[in-house]
């Protein structure tokens, strides 16, 4: 049940210490409660279990906790009353409404999904370094290989970034939404260190996307403070309040600190989408992050950045979105147009991918300059069917060497002849490069539709038509995988490829399915996102609640 | 109409396509055979509709179907023909058997690749039925770019020659791009016309009639760039002689015998019907750009060195009369535009199958390389001529009636692209000739000398195309009475009337084409 919201007025209460505690519907926030406990519940099981069985218990609670809150988080759709958006939780600093619940599910599934990427083992090895904390190439590294010690912590480590994952677009308030941000990221800059083989790559990789990270949460803060001293608020619904009141009073003339902290707050949201110019992390983190939590950044983080982006600018700024537009144009002509061109040069496979994730931010920033309830939609139809497609796509790359037990083979000249030594596998990833394209039949095609017509419909044709070209020149270097992989003489005896396990088959199995059945049926899932022409479903396109 | 004709049409080499697909690799003979069958089921299938086809039927599209697809964006799977789009889906379905049918050693040096090419000619084949019967603009639309896959690998994967990667990826960009600025006209027509159906966008009451003349125009070229790049026009032709030159004859001939007419008849169907206002600002530029396409096309055919790279570059010539027979606005005009991309498809596709088999025996499509043949394989030199005629428009021969239509239609529209167009007449006589001059006649080289003359199996292949290059050439009413009134259709959306003529009494364009026909 889903109880009353909180009063406003609790909110603007002086900090007086009540005789009642505050009143939080612990059952509405279950979900993130489940993954919280499961996180706390793992790293215990890193000092109480012995590290013969720790993996086995890892992976087993792991998977048994991102399961139940899936379905705990499907439950809650049911729940919600037809006739409202949502509600508003803890003093309002958690809002639990049908985007955030579709995004929180969202996150959840594809993260379900990465985790049996990361799980994967392969003679007795997997994606993760020995022993991080060894200088790579040295004997103790050698000694940890040999000894077969895991870092089972990864385990934990992905639940806390899930949680982050979780609450970053259900936060109400800018406050939370940064505790979101940091949970979620801390996590992820360790995460990437670990990587098995290319190990200064992956630990380079670390430390640029810290650093960066760290960077781009200090503007964040800074353009909270800035809202802040305009609205006299960090809550979204008392600053969409001044921003349509014109200003709080709180200080006078307090526009332009609104102005600047909308573009410092941005600065923040769109590093983690990896807009253009903030974008430049994307490529060296992918490429240097174990394959599996590339997949796990390239589908759930993506969503959960681009749910927060939503909210803040729909909810938050909704009202002063003729200030933020002009803007928002900008980043995304630059993110479609100036990744496509680099990409173009790109040899990497990996680096490539990154380059394409940060082209189809760009084509999300069209829907979410909409600003409507099909933007909305159309973003929220795009995020799921690309994540599906991106870990799919990845979990390829893992299966693709070198030579037998060598590392995977990073640029695409190695992939020359898959085509004909592993036509299914191959196939798959072709899939997957069509529906990156955009090509009709593919989940990424519907996508594309979905925002390109909301932002037609919201007057932004200019902004479709640069869409379109920077997806003719990205089609390019999908194309360009496809030709060697199809087309191209193996260079002697081409690529290895290392028998997949049942858990990256089932990943590509999934991704496959998802591709082909939203693009060819997307209808119950758009469903759940876009008003219905003739019925009166609740569509997740109802909005943000405030 | 309780049977649904082209939803089976459709479905059925969809799953052949899929069951070929999923045999083992080293059963390349049943491929072929099953191949073979689904697309003999499927001409069967069709030409079964057809037979209950009414011409003057009471709506403008017959055998419609509409079932809801994603109500959220008010797409619809909708199917249904008109004369125009009926005899495409019929040239289609008889071109497939034939392409198989000589197709069937071209594997055989790779059995074990030989099962994808002919899965992908029955994928082809589904969307080939499937972009001429959509009603609704964005199957349509699903059907136009999905197409670009599958060809894209038969060029790419299963074609001749080291520039076929080069030839393929050029084809899907070329495509892609054209596609992509459509998609963005298709997404405007959704957003101003609040439907995809094309029967409600046509409707000159609703859809589309409230939009501005800017917008229209900027929608009307969307689609038109997208058409152009497909037909494919003058400046915008040049991926097709290099897909076709590297491609596979069996390919070649759906490629430029089938895939190309999309263009044109998009053309008809979404540019005209939607846009009439806008169509009508573009036509000069439109009749201007394809006599540049006829003479040009035409010289740069006569200069060619690789029969498969000419086929390709007369093609372009030929695409050019027929867009020049849509956009001339007559009736007759556009009767024979719609006549001349079924026989443009006989033609080239028999031209296209012969050379494969020079090819067969040659390993190369170059006229240095031929030379006499006809002293030792009558029959082969004796189609090719048959169908180089054809080509050029021989009276007696199908095309003739198409272009000497479209002539007509274009001289009443205004006598001085008319007068242009016939030069390109002149120039069809010249590089049809000379390479048959090359190849067929004059001494025979040794490495000739022991060059086999047609077998059973090739002739099954080119006889039916020979046998309706005749008899349409002799008798095209029938061609006429399906096309007819889906034209008058048109011409009446558009808002057009034929001009009356300067000098004497012009008959009705069925009645002028009759006259034609002797």
């Amino acid at each position: 049940m889903i109880p009353v919201t909180l009063p406003g007025a609790a909110l603007m209460a002086a900090p007086v210490i009540t005789e009642e505690p505050p009143a939080i519907d612990y059952g509405l926030l279950a979900p993130m409660l489940v993954i919280f406990g499961a996180g706390v519940v793992a790293v215990i099981v890193e000092t109480a279990v012995p590290q013969a069985r720790r993996r086995v218990v890892q992976v087993a609670l792991t998977l048994a906790a991102v399961a139940a809150a899936f379905v705990l988080t499907v439950l809650q759709v049911g729940m919600l009353p037809a006739d409202e958006a949502g509600a508003t939780v803890a003093f309002a600093s958690v809002a639990v409404d049908r985007p955030t619940l579709f995004l929180q599910g969202t996150i959840l599934l594809l993260g379900l999904i990465s985790l049996l990427l990361i799980a994967e083992h392969r003679n007795g090895e997997s994606a993760f370094a020995a022993q991080a904390a060894a200088v790579p190439g040295s004997d103790e590294e050698r000694a940890h290989v040999m000894a077969g010690s895991q870092h089972t912590e990864v385990y934990p480590l992905v639940l806390f970034a899930l949680l982050g994952m979780q609450l970053f677009p259900a936060a109400n308030d800018f406050l939370t939404m940064f505790i979101a941000l940091e949970v979620m990221s801390l996590p992820l800059y360790l995460l990437c260190g670990l990587a098995r083989r290319r190990r200064l790559f992956s630990q380079e990789a670390a430390v640029k996307y810290f650093l960066l990270g760290a960077f781009s949460s200090a503007f964040f803060l800074f353009g909270i403070a800035m809202v802040y001293g305009y609205a006299g608020s960090v809550n979204f619904a008392r600053i969409a309040e001044s921003i349509d009141a014109g200003g709080a009073g709180v200080v006078e003339n307090g526009q332009p600190l609104l102005l600047l902290g909308i573009g410092l707050v941005a600065v923040g949201l769109l590093f983690k989408v990896g807009a253009v110019p903030f974008h430049n992390w994307k490529p060296d983190v992918y490429q240097g992050a174990p394959t599996p939590i590339t997949a796990l950044m390239a589908s759930c983080t993506l969503v959960a950045a681009f749910g927060a982006l939503l909210r803040v600018f729909g909810v938050a700024f909704g009202g002063a979105a003729a200030d933020w537009r002009p803007m928002m144009w900008i980043v995304a002509i630059l993110t479609m147009v100036v990744a496509a061109v680099i990409a173009v040069t790109q040899r990497d496979v990996k680096r490539l991918l990154a380059y394409s994730s940060v082209v189809h931010a760009g084509f999300i920033l069209t829907a979410v300059i909409a600003n409507t309830a099909e933007g909305l939609g159309g973003a929220l139809f795009y995020l799921a069917a690309y994540g599906f497609t991106t870990i799919g796509a990845f979990a390829v790359i893992t299966l693709v060497r070198t030579h037998e037990n060598g590392p995977e083979a990073g640029d695409i000249t190695q992939w020359a002849g898959l085509g004909r030594t592993s036509p299914l596998l191959a196939g798959a990833l072709t899939l997957f490069l069509l529906a990156f394209a955009g090509i009709p039949l593919t989940s990424g095609f519907i996508g594309k539709f979905a925002v390109f017509e909301a932002a037609v419909a919201a007057d932004a044709t200019p902004l479709v038509v640069v869409g379109v070209l920077s997806s003719a020149v990205t089609a390019f270097f999908y194309v360009r995988i496809i030709v060697q992989m199809f087309f191209a003489e193996p260079e002697g005896d081409g690529p290895t490829v290392v028998k997949a396990g049942a858990f990256t088959g089932s990943v590509i199995g999934i991704g496959v399915a998802a591709t082909l059945v939203l693009g060819v049926y997307p209808t119950p899932l758009l469903a759940e996102l876009l008003p219905d022409p003739g019925g009166e479903t609740p569509a997740a396109a109802v909005g943000f609640t405030r | 109409m309780t049977i649904p004709w082209l939803t089976l049409a459709i479905a059925l080499p969809a799953l052949g396509g899929l069951a070929v697909a999923l045999l083992p690799r080293d059963r390349a003979e049943t491929a072929k055979r099953v191949t073979l069958g689904v697309t003999l089921a499927t001409l069967l299938l069709v030409v079964a509709m057809a037979a209950q086809f009414a011409p003057s039927g009471s709506g403008p599209l017959q055998f419609e179907e509409v079932y809801p697809w994603i109500p959220q964006f008010g797409i619809s799977f909708a199917v249904g023909v008109d004369g125009i789009a009926l005899v495409l889906i019929l040239l289609s379905v008889l071109l497939v058997p034939l392409v198989v049918l000589a197709a069937w050693h071209e594997n055989d040096d790779a059995p074990d690749q030989g099962k994808g090419y002919f899965a992908l000619i029955l994928v082809l084949e589904a969307m080939m039925i499937g972009v001429f019967a959509a009603t609704d603009v964005f199957l349509f639309y699903v059907f136009f770019e999905a197409m670009l896959i599958p060809v894209y690998f038969m060029i790419g994967r299963y074609g001749r020659g080291e520039g076929r990667r080069r030839a393929a990826v050029k084809f899907l960009l070329f495509s892609l791009l054209g596609g992509l600025l459509m998609l963005v006209a298709v997404i405007g027509v959704y957003v101003y016309g609040g439907t995809f159906l094309w029967s409600d966008l046509a409707d000159p009451a609703g859809g589309l009639a409230g939009v501005d003349t800017a917008t229209a125009r900027w929608l009307f070229l969307g689609f038109f760039v997208a058409f152009a790049i497909k037909a494919p026009m003058w400046p915008v032709h040049t991926w097709l002689p290099d897909a076709a030159g590297s491609s596979r004859p069996g390919t070649a001939v759906l490629l430029v015998g089938v895939l190309d007419k999309v263009g044109t008849y998009g053309m008809l169907r979404y540019c005209l019907e939607l846009f009439p206002e806008a169509a009508k600002w573009f036509v000069w530029p439109v009749v201007v750009l394809s006599l540049v396409s006829i003479v040009y096309g035409a010289i740069v055919a006569i200069g060619q060195s690789d029969m498969m790279r000419l086929i390709a570059f007369t093609s372009v010539s030929h695409f050019g009369f027929i867009t020049l027979g849509i956009f001339a606005m007559t009736s007759q005009g556009q009767s024979g535009a719609a006549l001349y991309m079924v026989n443009h498809g006989f033609s080239t596709g028999a031209l296209f199958l012969i050379v494969g088999f020079l090819v067969a025996r040659r390993g190369s499509a170059a006229i240095a390389d031929f030379g006499g043949v006809q002293k030792v394989a009558p029959v082969l030199a004796g189609v090719f001529l048959v169908a180089g005629l054809s080509s050029l428009a021989l009276p007696g021969l199908s095309p003739f009636v198409s272009e000497f239509l479209v002539f007509l239609g274009t001289y009443a529209f205004h006598p001085v692209p008319a007068i242009i167009a016939t030069s390109g007449v002149v120039l069809a006589a010249l590089y049809i000739l000379w390479m048959y001059q090359r190849t067929m006649t004059g001494p025979l080289p040794d490495s000739l000398a022991k060059l086999r003359d047609l077998s059973g199996r090739e002739v099954w292949a080119v006889a039916p195309l020979i046998a309706l290059l005749v008899v349409f050439g002799v008798y095209p009413k029938p061609l006429l009475d399906a096309v007819n009134p889906a034209v008058e259709r048109t011409m009446q959306q558009i808002d057009v009337s034929d001009p009356a003529p300067a000098v004497g009494q012009a008959g009705s364009s069925s009645g002028g084409a009759e006259g034609e026909s002797e």
